[in-house]
Order: C-alpha cells, then sequence, then structure tokens
C-alpha cells in the first residue's frame, strides 16, 4: 500500500496573527512554522496503517526551501520519503493542482490531508485534488479502517455521524479522532536527515483567487462584570440588552 | 448570467443555514442585477421547495432520482456543475457545511473558478468581487478577489442572517447524468443524534473546560443547555481527556463558530480557543480566575465558581421562561 500525505507548513497555533504592509501581508517576524496539526493527524494514521512492512508513506508539500525543516518533521515522525513542489503556495486551487499533477502518473493507493490548513482554513485541497484526479473525496473524516481494497470510513455531519465505504483509489481529509498525533522520536529525526527530499518544479496555473488585503476582528469593549452573588441578573441582561435569549 | 445557490436537505427539510445560503445567493443576485435559482438534490416536497421563493430563489430546480438520494460529493457536484451550465450561472453559492466542504472545492475545479469559503459579508460590488472570508482560525479575516469568471462561495453559517423578500418560486425537475465512477463513495450508515442541536449551525452555545472538574459534572451544562435551547461545547483539554466528544470541541484546532450567544464556563480563554469562538456575536464567560484572558474578548462576566453560578443561572432561567 502507497500512501501520499499532503502536508501544509503553517504558523504555530500560539502565533499572534498580524499583518505588514498595509495589512496586504501576513508578518511573518518571529514566526515559528510546524507541520499542520491536522496534517499530522493525517501522517500519524498513514504511518499506522503501513507498520509492520504494510506499506510506504511518501509527504508532498507545496513551499519554497524554506519550509524543509517542516517537511523533515514529517520524516522524522515515520514518513519514508518526501516530495516538495518548489512554488510558493498561491492558493487551494494551486496546491491542489500541483499535487494531483504529481500524483497522476504514481500509483498512490490512498491519499490524505488535514481537515483544514490553520492558516487559511480552505478545507479545499482534499476534494480538488479528487476532482482533478477523478477520485472519490471524503471530507473531515473521523476514522479510517482498510480492509484490502475497501477502506471504511466515518466523516462528520452535522449533528452526527456517516459512515461510507469507497473501494479502489480516494483521497481524504482527516480530522480529530482519525489517529493520535504521533511525536518523533530520536531515531526518527536522526533518520529524517538522509531521508529522499525531492523536489519538483511547479506546473503552471491560472490564477483564481488573489487576497487583496488583511483584517482582524473588531476589538471588543469592556466586559461588564457581574457580581457572582447576583448572577441571575445575567439572564435579563441577555434578554433586555443583549437580545440573545 | 445568473446565480445558482444549492439547497442541502436533511431529511426532506431544508434547515436555518440553507435560508441564509439562499437570501445571501439573492442580495448578490440583485448586485448583479439578475435572477437566483435554486438547486435541491433529493427527496424534498414540493411545498418545502416552494418555501425557497420566500427567500428570493425565483426557480428551483427539483433533482429527486434514486440514484442521487444520498449525499455523495462527487456526483452532487457533478449535478451541480451541469445545473449551472444549463442555468447560465457564474456565481454558485452553498453553505460551509460539513457536506459544503466535500462539495464547494470539487464543483470549483469542474467550472475552473475561484472559491471563496468561510465567507462571512456580501462580495464587493466594485467589480473586482472581494469577497470577506475567515483566517486563521478565527484571527483573521482575508479579503479574497474571485479573479475568475467563475465564482464559487461558501458561506459561514450566522455570517448574513435570513433576510425574506417578496417572491414566489416555480418548480422545475432537472436531471443530469452522473457518471457510474462518482458513485464510488458508498453510504452504509447515517447516525444522528436527533436529540442534538448541531454545533456549527447553533444559534446559542454553552461550552464548558476543565473548570468543571470531571464529565460527571456536565448534567448542569446540559440542563443550562436544553432551558436555553442551545448546543453544548467544550474546550480541547476536555475533548482531549474525553470527557467529551471530539464533535464538541471548539477552537483553532477543533470546530470554529460563531453563535449569537457564546457562554464559556470554566474555560481560561487560551489564544487557540478564542480563535474558534472570537467571531461569537455575544460572549459570557464564567470563571473562578479574574486574571482569565477570556474576560479581555468577553461581553459579560462573572468571576465565581461554576458550580455555584451556573445553578443559579439555571434557576432564574426557568423563572425567566415561567
Amino acid at each position: 500500500m502507497k500512501i501520499l500525505v499532503c502536508i501544509s507548513n503553517v504558523p504555530d497555533t500560539t502565533t499572534k496573527i498580524t499583518f505588514t504592509n498595509d495589512n496586504t501581508e501576513f508578518n511573518t517576524a518571529g514566526v515559528q512554522y510546524i507541520v499542520n496539526p491536522y496534517d499530522e493527524i493525517a501522517l500519524s494514521r498513514a504511518i499506522e496503517l503501513t507498520e509492520g512492512g504494510k506499506g510506504t508513506v511518501t509527504v508532498i508539500n507545496v513551499g519554497e526551501a524554506s519550509t524543509d525543516p517542516t517537511i523533515r518533521k514529517a520524516l522524522a515522525i515515520g514518513a519514508d520519503d518526501a516530495v516538495r513542489i518548489n512554488a510558493a503556495p498561491r492558493d487551494a486551487y494551486f496546491v491542489a493542482k500541483q499535487i494531483a499533477e504529481y500524483a497522476k502518473d504514481k500509483d498512490f493507493n490512498i491519499i490524505l490531508t488535514g481537515r483544514e490548513s490553520i492558516d487559511y482554513n480552505g478545507n479545499q485541497v482534499a476534494a480538488m485534488v479528487g476532482e482533478f484526479l477523478d477520485i472519490p473525496s471524503i471530507s473531515i473524516i473521523k476514522k479510517l479502517d482498510i480492509d484490502g481494497d475497501t477502506a471504511t470510513i466515518e466523516r462528520e455531519i452535522e449533528g452526527g455521524k456517516e459512515i461510507v465505504t469507497v473501494t479502489g483509489k480516494f483521497i481524504a481529509s482527516c480530522a480529530e479522532g482519525t489517529a493520535e498525533a504521533k511525536i518523533p522520536n530520536m531515531r526518527g529525526i536522526m533518520s529524517a536527515r538522509t531521508k529522499p527530499l525531492n523536489v519538483i518544479e511547479p506546473v503552471a496555473i491560472e490564477e483564481v483567487t488573489k487576497i487583496t488585503k488583511y483584517e482582524t476582528p473588531a476589538p471588543r469593549g469592556t466586559v461588564k462584570l457581574i457580581p457572582a452573588d447576583q448572577a441571575a441578573q445575567l439572564i435579563d441582561l441577555l434578554h433586555t440588552e443583549a437580545k440573545v435569549i | 448570467m445568473s446565480v445558482l445557490v444549492y439547497v442541502e436537505q436533511a431529511e426532506g427539510k431544508f434547515k436555518k443555514s440553507v435560508y441564509e445560503a439562499v437570501s445571501y445567493a439573492k442580495a448578490i443576485a440583485d448586485q448583479q442585477s439578475t435572477n437566483l435559482t435554486a438547486i435541491s438534490i433529493g427527496n424534498v416536497a414540493d411545498a418545502e421547495l416552494k418555501e425557497l421563493g420566500k427567500y428570493g430563489a425565483s426557480k428551483v430546480l427539483n433533482v429527486n432520482t434514486d440514484q442521487l438520494k444520498t449525499f455523495v460529493n462527487q456526483a452532487y457536484a457533478s449535478v451541480i456543475a451541469a445545473a449551472a451550465e444549463k442555468e447560465n450561472a457564474n456565481i454558485v453559492v452553498l453553505s460551509n457545511s460539513f457536506s459544503g466542504k466535500g462539495l464547494a472545492p470539487r464543483i470549483a475545479v469542474k467550472l475552473k473558478a475561484g472559491l471563496a469559503d468561510g465567507a462571512v459579508e456580501l462580495p464587493s460590488a466594485d467589480g473586482k468581487f472581494a469577497v470577506k472570508k475567515t483566517a486563521f482560525s478565527g484571527k483573521a479575516f482575508a479579503i479574497t478577489e474571485l479573479t475568475s469568471t467563475n465564482k464559487v462561495i461558501a458561506l459561514n453559517p450566522n455570517a448574513f442572517g435570513v433576510k425574506e423578500s417578496s417572491g414566489d418560486a416555480t418548480i422545475e425537475t432537472f436531471t443530469a447524468d452522473v457518471k457510474q465512477s462518482d458513485l464510488g463513495t458508498v453510504i452504509k450508515d447515517i447516525v444522528r443524534a436527533t436529540d442534538k442541536i448541531s454545533l456549527p449551525d447553533a444559534e446559542l452555545v454553552v461550552s464548558a473546560g476543565r473548570g468543571l472538574k470531571g464529565p460527571e459534572n456536565w448534567g448542569m451544562i446540559e440542563e443550562l443547555a436544553g432551558l436555553l435551547g442551545a448546543a453544548t461545547a467544550c474546550s480541547k483539554p476536555v475533548s482531549d481527556a474525553d470527557w467529551r466528544p471530539h464533535s464538541e470541541h471548539v477552537g483553532q484546532t477543533g470546530i470554529a463558530i460563531s453563535p449569537n450567544l457564546y457562554i464559556a464556563i470554566g474555560i481560561s480563554g487560551a489564544i487557540q480557543h478564542l480563535a474558534g469562538v472570537s467571531s461569537s456575536k455575544v460572549i459570557v464567560v464564567i470563571n473562578k480566575d479574574p486574571e482569565a484572558p477570556f474576560f479581555k474578548v468577553a461581553d459579560y462576566g462573572i468571576v465565581g465558581d461554576a458550580f455555584e453560578i451556573v445553578p443559579k443561572l439555571i434557576e432564574a432561567l426557568k423563572a425567566h421562561k415561567a
């Protein structure tokens, strides 16, 4: 079994998000980058499924050379080899097309991504790759089991879950529950340095979106504190002042 | 040119988020001086389809075939893209729901369209079609221009509101060829917790954290939520400890929500948690630590012990309802 896991290089979850150049660019000063947490879940499940000689895991990232440390981290967690498409990730459409172009003539049985990247929160790449490759895509999965050529998958739906099966090649985006994120051990970190990381040049793709500006949420006014012994007042305020109940 | 909105049904009914998507799509159609067509897939009664007229759809395409009874994103995307072509629609709108997230990207690729997902406002009317969408897990917004001819927008729940407009919808049967290979995903079972309000759609949310000390203490949270008609949620440590299911985890690595009211009980307000809830309209924080960072983004706060405050709120709410 050959699994391809798509990973994003994203700011650490504790990052304070600010912008520069008249709010047109994300301020990368002092930002630590990590493997997107959901992609780590996808990678961890891929490793579990291929453990014990049952297959191999390749990670793919669309990014410039600055993302190599993040790719090495994925190799340290346990991926066998890595591919970097040498381009700044313009938008999900661009990234998905690059991944699809790479994967189309390789024989990956399964492609996994995280449910979304924590920077642009698209949850777009998996379904777009699925469409480019004309294979099923299952979004926001919470469980993935493989039996021969058939996968049984639990996906989240509003107010519940859906259990689906898919036979043959597919792509899925993984959420919490699919696996516990693995932490690299010393042996993994050492071996990651020598695992293959192939750099491939991107294909040209037409532009479909362009981010022109960023905004940060408007600051809220100061909090109205209600004394603990008059807690019941809160219900009145929510009803008469905030008008939300 | 026209606008097409996909109206997602659940067991033959439309939810509020669907009427919201229709209202939003109608506003875009007005901006573009064109008409709004809705497309429904699955078994929905005519009366329910007619209802869409109230929110601005002038025509409803009804796809009701055995093959497409249950949601398969690959097949549904084919049908919606075919409908867009037939209607000469260059803008497709849908709800940024779990299903919408699996569908919108496939439609975008089929139509070679730019996709703005998590949209929170109408596109700019200056011809640039710039859509404000959430980014960095609620820590920011990205103004995204859809520069392609065709455009797809997935609207966040509770972002636009339901707006009625006068009008009647005509219903038309629509069929499109679906390839067998589009039906590769087979649904085996759907499990719905019918007595619970779904978190992403919820207008009111009661959430609790480690301050509750253990899963056995969630009774009062559920009672408070029940009285309010609210959904329940929790912080990451709580779902990590399996006190509550992962599906209740809100925050940067959980679900991002934007309800009208978010009540956080015993949650300190780590930056990752705030990211997922900061677009809530009104935030109430109950915490015994007056220094809890959550108070900085709250509208109302009570400094005190949850085990004393929550029962008081339950009592007050019962009195309020009586």
